[in-house]
C-alpha cells in the first residue's frame, strides 16, 4: 500500500530532519511531565508519528530515489547532510516499529518493573535512544555518526540500569556496558579522525570519493578501517567483544532488551555495512582481507560457540542474548562473503531477526511479568497456563531455529545459497550446525514448557493466568510478522527479500 | 628514527596516555579508577584531533578585517569572503595561502566530544554511587562475590536495589 499520497508535501522535504528533531526536543518535555500516564501516551504517539514518517520516506525513496536532506541549508559536504536510501530506509522503519510494539507493551511492563516517580524519565531516555539510533541510520556525516552512537548509547546505559529496582545485577551490567560502549565509541572515533587526515572531509559519500580517486589511501586510511571495525565490532556485539551483552540483555527491563535487541545492535551493524562496502571498498586490499579472513573467520566462530554458550544458560533471557551474539554471525558471515547475494541475505537476516528476537524478548518478559520466573526450569507447564504467550514464543522460536515457513527459514537459505556459490561449502556446514544448537536451546523449553504438567503450589495447580492484553497484541504482531514473511502473506517476503537486494546493490555498486 | 620522534612529540603523548588510560581500564578492579582510565584514555583522543588541526606556525583562522555596519553590509562581506576563499581553494588568489592557518573543524568537533565524554563520566559515576548503595562497596572483586551464588544459579530477583546489604 503506498501512503505518500496521504502525506503533506512539507514531509517529504523536511521529513529526515523531523525523524530526529522532533524525538529530540520531546524527549527534553517528556522528562520534566509531572504525569506519567501522559508521559506513556506522548511517547507511544510520537512513535506512531515516526513510523508513518518513515514508512512514507522509504516508499517516497523507493519512488523517486534517494533523498538528501541539507541540515540548516548547507550543501555537503560542508553540511550535515541526512540520507535516506535503500539502505538505511528499512532500518528506519524497523527501528520506529519495534519502538511502537515495545512501547504498546510497555504500558503494563514499566508499571511493574520501574519505579513511578522514575516513569516519566524512563520515557524520555527511551526517545533519546530511539532519535539517536534514528540519527545514526539516517546522518550522511561521519563525525555525526559517533555524535549519535554516543546520544543512543548514553541513554542505553540509563535505561539498562533502571532494571535495578528488580535485580541489583542490572547496575553492574550497566557499568560494564559503559565502560565497553564508550572503548567501543572512543575506537570508532579514532577511526574518523585518521580517516579526516587521510580525506580532508567528513561527508562519507565525498569520502568514499576520495577514497576510491586514492585507490584505498595509505596506511592512514588502513589504520582508520581496523579502528573503525574493532569499534563497532565492540556496538554490535562481534564474537569475541561481546562480553557486555548478555549481562546487559538479561537484568535490563523487559521493554528494553526487547528494543535493544532488536534495533541497538542492527543500527551498528548497518554502520558496518555503511562502511565496509560504501565509505571503504572491498576493491582495496586490505578491505578483502578483513573481509574475507576476519569477518568470516569471526562469524562462524560466533555462530558456533555463542550458540553452544546459549544451550548452558540456566536463565533464559541470557540464553537469548548468547543466541543474538551468534545471530550477529550469521549477519556478518553474508557481510564477509560480499557478493550481492550474500550481502542481501545478511542484510535480510538483520531485519529478520530483528522482528524474531524482539517477540522472543516480549514472550519471556510477559512470562516474567506474570509468574516472576527466567528460569528455563521453571517453565513447567507454561504452555496450560499461559498458552497465547506460549504460542507466540514457540513460532519466534522456531523462526529462530529455521524451520520452512518462518522467516528465519528465508533468510538462513538465503544465506546458504549466497555462501554455497562462493564455495563457502564449509560455511553452509557451521550454519547447519548452528540451526541445530539452536533447536537445543529453544527446544529444551518448549519441552519443558509443553510436555510438563504446571507446577503446585500449596496443594493447587497453579492456575491459568494469561499475559495481559497489551503485551499480547505486539508479540503477536511480531510472531505473526515472522510467519508472514516466511510464508509470502501479503507478499510480506517480496517486499523484506526487494528491500534487502535493493540496499545491496546500492551498497556494492557504490564503488564501482 | 629518535629525531622524528622529537619532532611529532605530540603522537608520542596521545600513544602514552592512550596506553596508560585503556591499561588502567583492564587492569584495575577499583570502579571509580576504571573511569579515571576511561577519561585518560578519552582525552587521548582529543589531544590526537588537535594535533591533527594544528598547522606549524599557523594562525588561528580569524580575520583581521571586521565587518563594520549592518546586516546588509554583512551580507555582502559574507558573500566576498566566501568568494575568496573559492578562488584561493581554485589555486588562484593567495588568500589563504600566504598566512598559514590552523585548520579550526577538528577543535569544533572536539568540543562535541568532551561534551560526550563529561556526559559519560557523570553517567559512569551515577552508577557507581548507585552500586555503592546497592552493595556497599566499589570493588569488583567484591561485588563478583556478593553476586557468586546468582550468577552461578542463573535465578533472577537475588535482592531489591536500594535494600541494604
Amino acid at each position: 500500500m503506498d501512503i505518500t499520497p496521504y502525506m503533506p508535501a512539507w514531509l517529504f522535504e523536511h521529513g529526515a530532519g523531523f525523524l530526529i528533531a522532533v524525538p529530540l526536543i520531546l524527549a527534553a518535555i517528556t522528562a520534566i511531565l509531572p504525569n506519567r500516564k501522559l508521559a506513556w501516551w506522548s511517547t507511544t504517539a510520537m512513535t506512531v508519528i515516526l513510523v508513518i514518517v518513515a514508512v512514507a520516506l522509504a516508499q517516497y525513496e523507493q519512488i523517486n530515489g534517494l533523498d538528501i536532506y541539507r541540515m540548516g541549508g548547507w550543501n555537503p559536504p560542508y553540511g550535515i547532510s541526512l540520507v535516506v536510501d535503500a539502505l538505511s530506509a528499512p532500518i528506519l522503519v524497523l527501528i520506529a516499529g519495534m519502538a511502537v510494539m515495545t512501547m504498546l507493551y510497555a504500558m503494563p511492563a514499566t508499571v511493574a518493573e520501574v519505579e513511578p516517580k522514575k516513569r516519566a524519565p524512563y520515557y524520555a531516555a527511551f526517545l533519546l535512544c530511539m532519535a539517536g539510533l534514528m540519527g545514526m541510520v539516517i546522518t550522511g556525516d561521519a563525525f555525526n555518526v559517533f555524535v549519535f552512537l554516543e546520544v543512543s548509547s548514553i541513554s542505553t546505559y540509563v535505561l539498562v540500569a533502571m532494571g535495578a529496582s528488580r535485580d541489583r545485577r542490572a547496575l553492574v551490567a550497566a557499568y560494564n556496558y559503559l565502560i565497553l560502549g564508550s572503548i567501543g565509541a572512543t575506537f570508532f572515533v579514532i577511526g574518523i579522525g585518521f580517516l579526516y587526515m587521510e580525506t580532508g572531509t567528513l561527508n562519507m559519500a565525498d569520502m568514499a570519493r576520495i577514497l576510491t580517486e586514492m585507490d584505498g589511501g595509505s596506511r592512514v586510511s588502513m589504520v582508520a578501517f581496523a579502528f573503525i571495525i574493532v569499534g563497532l565490532g565492540l556496538k554490535l556485539a562481534m564474537f569475541p567483544l561481546h562480553t557486555w551483552l548478555p549481562g546487559a540483555y538479561a537484568y535490563a527491563p523487559t521493554q528494553v532488551t526487547a528494543f535493544l535487541a532488536s534495533t541497538a545492535t542492527k543500527a551498528a551493524l548497518y554502520l558496518l555495512f555503511r562502511f565496509t562496502f560504501f565509505v571503504f571498498n572491498p576493491e582495496f586490499d586490505y578491505v578483502a582481507a578483513t573481509l574475507t579472513y576476519l569477518i568470516v573467520g569471526l562469524g562462524v566462530v560466533g555462530m558456533i560457540f555463542a550458540s553452544a554458550q546459549a544451550i548452558f544458560q540456566t536463565d533464559i533471557r541470557r540464553a537469548m542474548a548468547f543466541s543474538s551474539v551468534a545471530q550477529v554471525g550469521y549477519m556478518l558471515l553474508g557481510l564477509g562473503i560480499a557478493t550481492t547475494a550474500s550481502v542481501a541475505a545478511g542484510y535480510l537476516h538483520l531485519i529478520n531477526h530483528a522482528v524474531i528476537k524482539g517477540g522472543l524478548f516480549l514472550a519471556v518478559g510477559a512470562i516474567w511479568y506474570r509468574y516472576g520466573i527466567t528460569r528455563s526450569v521453571d517453565f513447567r507447564g507454561l504452555s496450560k497456563t499461559m498458552p497465547w504467550t506460549m504460542g507466540a514464543f514457540t513460532l519466534c522460536g522456531f523462526s529462530l531455529i529455521g524451520v520452512p515457513f518462518t522467516a528465519g527459514f528465508v533468510s538462513k537459505v538465503a544465506l546458504a545459497d549466497a555462501a554455497a556459490e562462493q564455495g563457502y561449502w564449509w560455511a553452509v556446514g557451521f550454519i547447519m550446525l548452528s540451526s541445530i544448537l539452536a533447536i537445543f536451546y529453544v527446544g529444551r523449553v518448549l519441552m519443558i514448557a509443553y510436555f510438563q504438567d504446571p507446577p503446585i503450589v500449596d496443594g493447587k495447580t497453579v492456575a491459568k493466568n494469561e499475559a495481559p492484553l497489551m503485551m499480547l497484541i505486539p508479540m503477536w504482531i511480531l510472531a505473526l510478522t515472522s510467519i508472514a514473511i516466511g510464508m509470502n502473506i501479503f507478499g510480506a517476503s517480496d517486499i523484506i527479500v526487494g528491500a534487502s537486494e535493493r540496499a545491496a546493490e546500492v551498497l556494492l555498486s557504490a564503488g564501482g | 628514527m629518535l629525531a622524528d620522534i622529537f619532532q611529532q612529540y605530540n603522537y608520542a603523548i596521545v600513544i602514552i596516555l592512550m596506553m596508560t588510560g585503556l591499561y588502567t581500564v583492564f587492569s584495575s578492579r577499583n570502579l571509580i579508577k576504571k573511569l579515571v582510565g576511561l577519561s585518560i584514555f578519552q582525552t587521548s583522543v582529543f589531544l590526537l584531533y588537535i594535533t591533527i588541526g594544528k598547522v606549524a606556525n599557523g594562525q588561528p583562522p580569524i580575520l583581521e578585517q571586521a565587518p563594520g555596519g549592518g546586516h546588509g553590509e554583512d551580507h555582502a562581506y559574507t558573500t566576498k569572503v566566501i568568494e575568496t576563499v573559492q578562488v584561493a581553494a581554485a589555486g588562484g588568489g593567495d588568500f589563504l595561502t600566504d598566512i598559514p592557518y590552523s585548520n579550526p573543524l577538528p577543535h569544533v568537533l572536539i568540543l562535541t566530544a568532551i561534551v560526550v565524554g563529561v556526559a559519560t563520566l557523570a553517567i559512569g559515576l551515577s552508577l557507581v554511587v548507585r552500586i555503592r548503595e546497592v552493595y556497599q562497596t566499589i570493588e569488583e572483586d567484591r561485588i563478583d562475590a556478593l553476586d557468586y551464588a546468582f550468577n552461578l544459579e542463573g535465578t533472577d530477583t537475588p535482592k531489591k536495589a536500594g535494600a541494604k546489604a
